[in-house]
């Protein structure tokens, strides 16, 4: 397998587990509206579905793109596709 | 002052015209206290702002096309941010969203949902892709990755459609805003908004819509966080909002149901002398109140609609590498969280500040006639956006008898809490610097698919730079006329008709779109019909519904974009895999797409 193939591998690999995330926290979790809202789990007082809605959710988002930022960096740099400064 | 290059003095330049806007809001306060009128401040704040902008707007003119469709490529990741944030943010964010969690409640926060979550298939999927392509406008990369005319031209069609829809609400808003802040009719002030939108945008094209809308992200989100923080401290809710109102969350359900909520219902008389547009709280604030799928299906559109919008896709166009692009997503997201976690913080605030009997803002049964005589009451009355009616005749206002406009939440409420007017004309200036930054973006989408798609690309590829550039600005005032024209209308509302606009982006050009990307085998009959049948199927389903249809799936007006984007799904699989693939020099693109290093698919200058 060449070089570019691996690389397209493993990005793919990180697009599955960013998605994976995704659909937890924006699909997923509001099938349970419900039941988040009878939990005793409160964030910071919040019933658990009214924080996830209006914070929680939207925050996890932020973290995600970041950190699958810096993966996709690190698999660029691992198979030397890199950006140059000067490109 | 400023040594060196522009880019590299930006920190300092925006770091002293944020100081600067800080100095103007506290001179208006003093002005304010030396007994400047309300209606003075209003149009000084508005006023003042608008022509910061339009200054900006001058001094990013320019003659080149790259500057002109990218702003040059050189936007700093932070910057790109900003500006995608303001480009984002619309008068629906910032005037109507808390007003709609207010009346709402859970079953509304869908769209915060959908409205960020989408950033997550925009860095994942899309943008250091596009990126990496090197177009200037979206139907730059349809038209380039599939080839053809037919496939450039359908997704000009997608782009205008959608964007337009979108860009008649923005042009409205600031219409609206500008009536009440300068004190002209509406249909004149739709055209005050058109001209300073036309300013920031006509002279330098995407390089001076970057730059305004910083300087238009830095109004707006002072302007919405600063009496969020102000009016939970007065009332001792908590110094810090968002982490500290779970108590006035549980106080607000008790209440409700102190009230009698959902079961004191208004009759169909009763409701008939209440004037139209105006609403009372029908749903409870915090509970779960919609089922599942209603959430996740208008999530879903939300989501899918982001990563397809092509103004907010071109924002990505103009940084300076992939791997800026990528976190420059990251960077929008952040500051779009900063202003909707506020917004259901806000409405706490001001459904709170409005039914406590133990606030001494509070109305909910006090006197009818005590509640009439106060002088926001009247204001807000006379604006159209608060009514009462002593329905039972018993001379209390009860929960049921108390009406608003959706746009007051935002408007009214720092008036109600009894914040100086200082902060009303500060909303004011930041609800125009939403809708004007939106607009800005939208119309120059839209003038630049027209531009560089259709007329360079299609019509006239021999022409000349300068040229070009004047098609383009010539089809931008044109377009913002149209826009102007229609919202002069006033058709549809604000929010309804930008939850269309997603709806249409996401029914024609997502999957066409994302397989570009993702799917080689993916080809140019297979993306017309994808986008033509998408798009068709989409507005066949909107317009069965409106008229009265059942529709299916439990799809609405508002979710019709998953009927669109699964028919174009589907078609523009089957005619890919029926007809031929793509030949070896579209595959090598493709390739080269999806590693960031090495020249871009398309040349600096195209």
């Amino acid at each position: 397998m060449s070089k570019q193939q691996q690389h397209w591998e493993k990005t793919r690999g990180l697009l599955f587990i960013t998605l994976a995330i995704w659909f937890i926290f924006s699909i997923g979790i509001f099938f349970f509206g419900a039941e988040m809202e009878a939990s005793s789990f409160r964030p910071l007082g919040y019933p658990l579905s009214y924080y996830m809605t209006c914070q929680g959710s939207l925050g996890i988002f932020v973290i995600l793109i970041f950190w699958f930022a810096g993966r996709q960096e690190k698999i660029d740099e691992e198979f030397g596709f890199t950006e140059r400064e000067d490109d | 002052m400023f040594k060196g290059k522009f880019i590299d003095n930006l920190p300092k330049i925006y770091g002293t015209y944020t100081g600067g806007f800080l100095v103007f809001i506290i001179l208006m306060a003093i002005a304010e206290q030396a007994g400047m009128s309300a209606k003075l401040i209003g149009i000084f704040f508005v006023a003042f702002t608008v022509l910061i902008y339009a200054l900006i707007g001058y001094l990013s003119r320019t003659l080149q096309v790259d500057a002109y469709y990218v702003a040059g490529r050189q936007v700093p990741t932070v910057f790109n941010g900003m500006a995608t944030a303001a480009d984002w943010m619309s008068g629906a964010s910032f005037v109507a969203m808390a007003g709609g969690i207010y009346f709402k409640g859970y079953g509304y926060m869908a769209l915060l949902v959908g409205w960020t979550g989408g950033y997550v298939l925009v860095a994942s999927l899309l943008a250091p892709y596009l990126r990496k392509f090197g177009c200037y406008t979206v139907p730059d990369f349809i038209g380039t990755r599939y080839g053809g005319n037919a496939a450039r031209l359908c997704a000009v069609l997608v782009l205008t459609v959608a964007s337009f829809t979108y860009v008649t609400a923005q042009i409205n808003a600031t219409g609206t805003i500008a009536s009440v802040a300068l004190d002209i009719p509406f249909n004149i002030a739709v055209y005050v908004g058109l001209a300073s939108i036309l300013m920031c945008s006509m002279l330098g094209g995407m390089r001076a819509v970057t730059w305004t809308q910083v300087a238009q992200y830095i109004v707006l989100i002072i302007a919405y966080l600063l009496p969020v923080f102000w009016i939970s401290n007065k009332m001792g809710a908590g110094v810090f909002p968002h982490f500290m109102l779970a108590d006035e969350v549980a106080r607000i359900a008790e209440l409700e149901s102190q009230f009698g909520l959902g079961t004191v219902k208004n009759s169909a008389a009763d409701l008939a002398t209440v004037p139209k547009g105006l609403a009372g709280i029908t749903k409870a604030h915090s509970e779960v109140n919609t089922t599942p799928w209603k959430f996740i299906s208008l999530a879903v559109c939300m989501m899918a609609g982001t990563a397809s919008l092509p103004h907010v896709m071109m924002r990505y166009f103009t940084t300076p590498s992939v791997k800026s692009a990528r976190r420059s997503v990251g960077w929008s997201l952040f500051f779009i969280f900063l202003l909707y976690s506020s917004a259901p913080m806000l409405a706490t605030l001001s459904k709170l500040s409005l039914m406590d009997p133990n606030l001494a803002t509070g109305i909910i049964g006090k006197s009818i006639a005590d509640v009439q005589a106060l002088d926001w009451y009247q204001n807000w009355n006379q604006a159209n956006l608060m009514f009462v009616s002593d329905f039972n005749g018993n001379g209390t206002l009860e929960l049921n008898e108390f009406f608003m406009g959706g746009k007051a939440v935002v408007l009214a409420t720092p008036e109600i809490a009894g914040l100086p007017y200082v902060i009303s004309g500060l909303v004011a200036a930041g609800g125009m610097a939403a809708a004007m930054s939106t607009a800005d973006g939208l119309v120059l989408a839209i003038a630049n698919a027209l531009s560089h798609d259709l007329y360079y690309k299609i019509i006239d590829p021999k022409a000349e730079t300068a040229k070009r550039l004047v098609v383009a600005r010539v089809l931008l005032v044109i377009i913002g006329f149209a826009g102007a024209t229609i919202a002069a209308l006033e058709i549809q509302g604000i929010l309804g008709s930008v939850i269309w606009a997603f709806d249409f982006a996401m029914s024609g050009l997502f999957f066409p779109l994302v397989l570009g990307v993702w799917w080689k085998r993916a080809n140019a009959q297979g993306a017309v019909a994808g986008m033509l049948l998408g798009l068709a199927s989409g507005t066949a389903y909107l317009i069965w519904v409106r008229n009265g249809g059942a529709g299916f799936w439990g799809v609405t007006q508002l979710t019709f974009g998953i009927v669109g984007s699964l028919v174009s799904l589907v078609s523009m699989v089957v005619v890919s895999l029926i007809t031929k693939a793509p030949d070896a020099a579209t595959q090598r693109m493709v390739d080269e797409v999806r590693i960031p290093s090495g020249k871009t698919v398309l040349g600096k200058q195209h």
